[in-house]
């Protein structure tokens, strides 16, 4: 399994990041060698097997639908790089 | 104080051999004069560290002093501090002010710890060498030319040249248990559910689990129990009783069942450390226990469905950090996706950008079934590899490594030959079983880990199989050269 640029400008677009051009060819050599690492997977059958996203196979508790916690957002905002009015600052989006 | 122990430490404060406050000073002495040398701390809490020791003080002598009271320790800095930063040692975080305690966190300080301060760690925990630090590697007191393993190799490394007598860690493929086994110490990796992750930074959410590390098995007990238990703000935390660790440490131990996994003794396995597992078995044999052969025959596939399984998962948990909210943002972005994909490429280090994207490759659309799918079908299998071994043996014993500590820069230029190093330990977390690395002996001047892994939610016979052990050696109780 090997990946070529435009594979990794794909996934650099989709993880949003930014990836130079000058190092595509070692990031490509690099996740190509995992990626033939991890093909020992296909070797095995699982037709049958139930994939697991849990060890306990445990599933999301719900809680009640009650109110438990305060409205920190100052607090919060305090660590943001922009923040206004209770809002956090991005580059205009909408012109 | 020097090699103090957490039982040490407490049964001096309570004879007033010392107080907190001294006992503190003296690790803030020791990590300001010789830290130097590992680079083991990101951040210290000096001045806090001395007002939570004095108030210890005072508890003790009000007659108000909890389980831990006074006991310095250091926190792994992927564990939220309120008011402390919380790098997670990376350049996307190395300004993020924590507003809130990790779970942990507060239930070490409601047990009366003293926090010295926050340990070096691979880049949000992803790695085995702790090269990967945004602050630089840190360096293994037995040899400094050697890494101290990782991803907790700043507690390790703390621990072991004598700045703090115990410290907390994360194990999401090995990362309590692989620098414990490469520094000499008794490290616990809990079952997952068993300690909150609240506030500990998500690096692969359905392996990730906290835990402690210190020199001896009973200090794990300590410190295990005030950081067990059920938190309603972790949905994987599970609502079970949490035993009394230190009261099972001299549980009877005749007739227990050992399973050694034949899987484990193969190609790859330094000799020295084979013959000093097959010592520790010896000794476990004369305890009154049985050795007996296993197969754990997936064990091969544990390293590949991993490296699919937790990038995917930290693609997802790391996609939070994006300019916005906290953390790192890029100089004059000209548009909000500018924003993102320069704060990302910037703010993340070379190892947790090519896990973002083998994540982002195993998840998306196309290759989701031949990688997720197919790894979660794997995870099943190795699982239930160990749900038939725990049917004839009550606890799975082996190396925790291949290889003791190697040379730093020995294995940056190919992380794959780093990624066996967690051969032994990834399957335990796939499982999401508790495992124990303890010291069994040296190679070279460098230690040995030998690792015992237990059903789910039985870290009592594993802490009283080290604790045992552990009365009958003295691996632990050897001194780094250079510690103080």
């Amino acid at each position: 399994m090997s990946l070529d640029q435009n594979d990794i400008a794909k996934l650099a677009r989709l993880a949003r990041i930014n990836v130079a051009e000058t190092d595509t060819a070692e990031l490509s050599q690099r996740i190509g060698d995992i990626l033939n690492m991890v093909d020992a997977m296909q070797a095995v059958d699982t037709a049958n097997v139930v994939p697991m996203a849990n060890p306990h196979d445990a599933t999301q508790r719900l809680r009640a639908d009650e109110v438990n916690e305060i409205n920190q957002r100052e607090h919060f905002q305090k660590i943001a790089p922009q923040t206004a009015d209770g809002l956090y600052l991005v580059p205009q989006v909408i012109e | 104080m020097p090699n103090h122990t957490i039982a040490d430490i407490l049964r001096g404060l309570e004879a007033k051999t010392f107080s907190s406050e001294e006992i503190t000073q003296q690790y803030l002495n020791a990590i300001n004069k010789h830290d130097i040398n590992y680079n083991s701390f990101i951040t210290v809490t000096a001045e806090q560290a001395l007002a939570q020791a004095r108030a210890a003080d005072t508890a003790r002598q009000n007659g108000s002093a909890a389980p831990l009271c006074g006991v310095p320790i250091a926190h792994k800095d992927i564990f939220c501090t309120e008011g402390v930063r919380t790098s997670c040692a990376s350049k996307m975080l190395d300004n993020f002010i924590a507003p809130y305690n990790a779970t942990v966190v507060e239930r070490l300080a409601t047990a009366g710890v003293v926090t010295l301060g926050k340990t070096n760690l691979d880049e949000f925990a992803m790695g085995s060498s702790n090269e990967t630090s945004y602050y630089g590697p840190v360096r293994n007191p037995w040899n400094t030319d050697c890494v101290p393993g990782g991803s907790s190799g700043g507690s390790a490394a703390a621990i072991a040249a004598g700045l703090a007598p115990a410290a907390t860690g994360t194990d999401t493929g090995g990362s309590i248990r692989q620098p414990a086994a490469l520094c000499g110490l008794t490290g616990l990796k809990p079952t997952y559910g068993r300690v909150s992750r609240y506030g500990m930074i998500a690096f692969a959410s359905s392996l990730d689990q906290g835990g402690p590390m210190a020199k001896t098995a009973e200090d794990n007990a300590l410190l295990l129990q005030a950081m067990a238990g059920f938190d309603h703000r972790d949905s994987t935390s599970m609502d079970l009783a949490v035993p009394d660790f230190r009261a099972g440490l001299n549980k009877d131990l005749s007739g227990l069942k050992i399973g050694v996994p034949k899987e484990y003794f193969s190609e790859g396995l330094d000799p020295e450390i084979a013959s000093a597992i097959e010592a520790s078995l010896n000794e476990y044999r004369k305890m009154g226990a049985e050795i007996k052969s296993i197969s754990l025959p997936h064990t091969h596939l544990a390293v590949p469905c991993y490296y699919i399984i937790a990038p995917a998962e930290a693609s997802a948990n790391l996609s939070r950090f994006d300019g916005v909210r906290y953390g790192y943002r890029c100089e004059n972005p000209k548009d909000l996706d500018d924003l993102y994909c320069r704060s990302r490429a910037e703010g993340f280090g070379e190892e947790v950008k090519r896990r973002i994207l083998i994540g982002t490759y195993a998840l998306s659309s196309g290759f989701y079934d031949a990688y997720y799918r197919k790894a979660q079908q794997i995870r099943r299998l190795i699982k239930q590899d160990f749900d038939e071994a725990f049917k004839s043996v009550d606890i799975i014993a082996g190396p925790t490594t291949p290889n003791p500590a190697f040379a730093l820069g020995e294995k940056v230029s190919d992380p794959l030959t780093m990624y066996l190093e967690d051969i032994y330990t990834i399957a335990v977390n796939l499982a999401g079983l508790p495992a124990i690395s303890l010291p069994a002996g040296f190679t070279k001047g460098k230690p040995i880990g030998l690792q015992l892994i237990g059903r789910d939610f039985d870290e009592t016979t594993l802490l009283a199989a080290a604790h045992q052990y552990q009365q009958r050696s003295d691996w632990h109780q050897q001194a780094a050269p250079g510690s103080v």
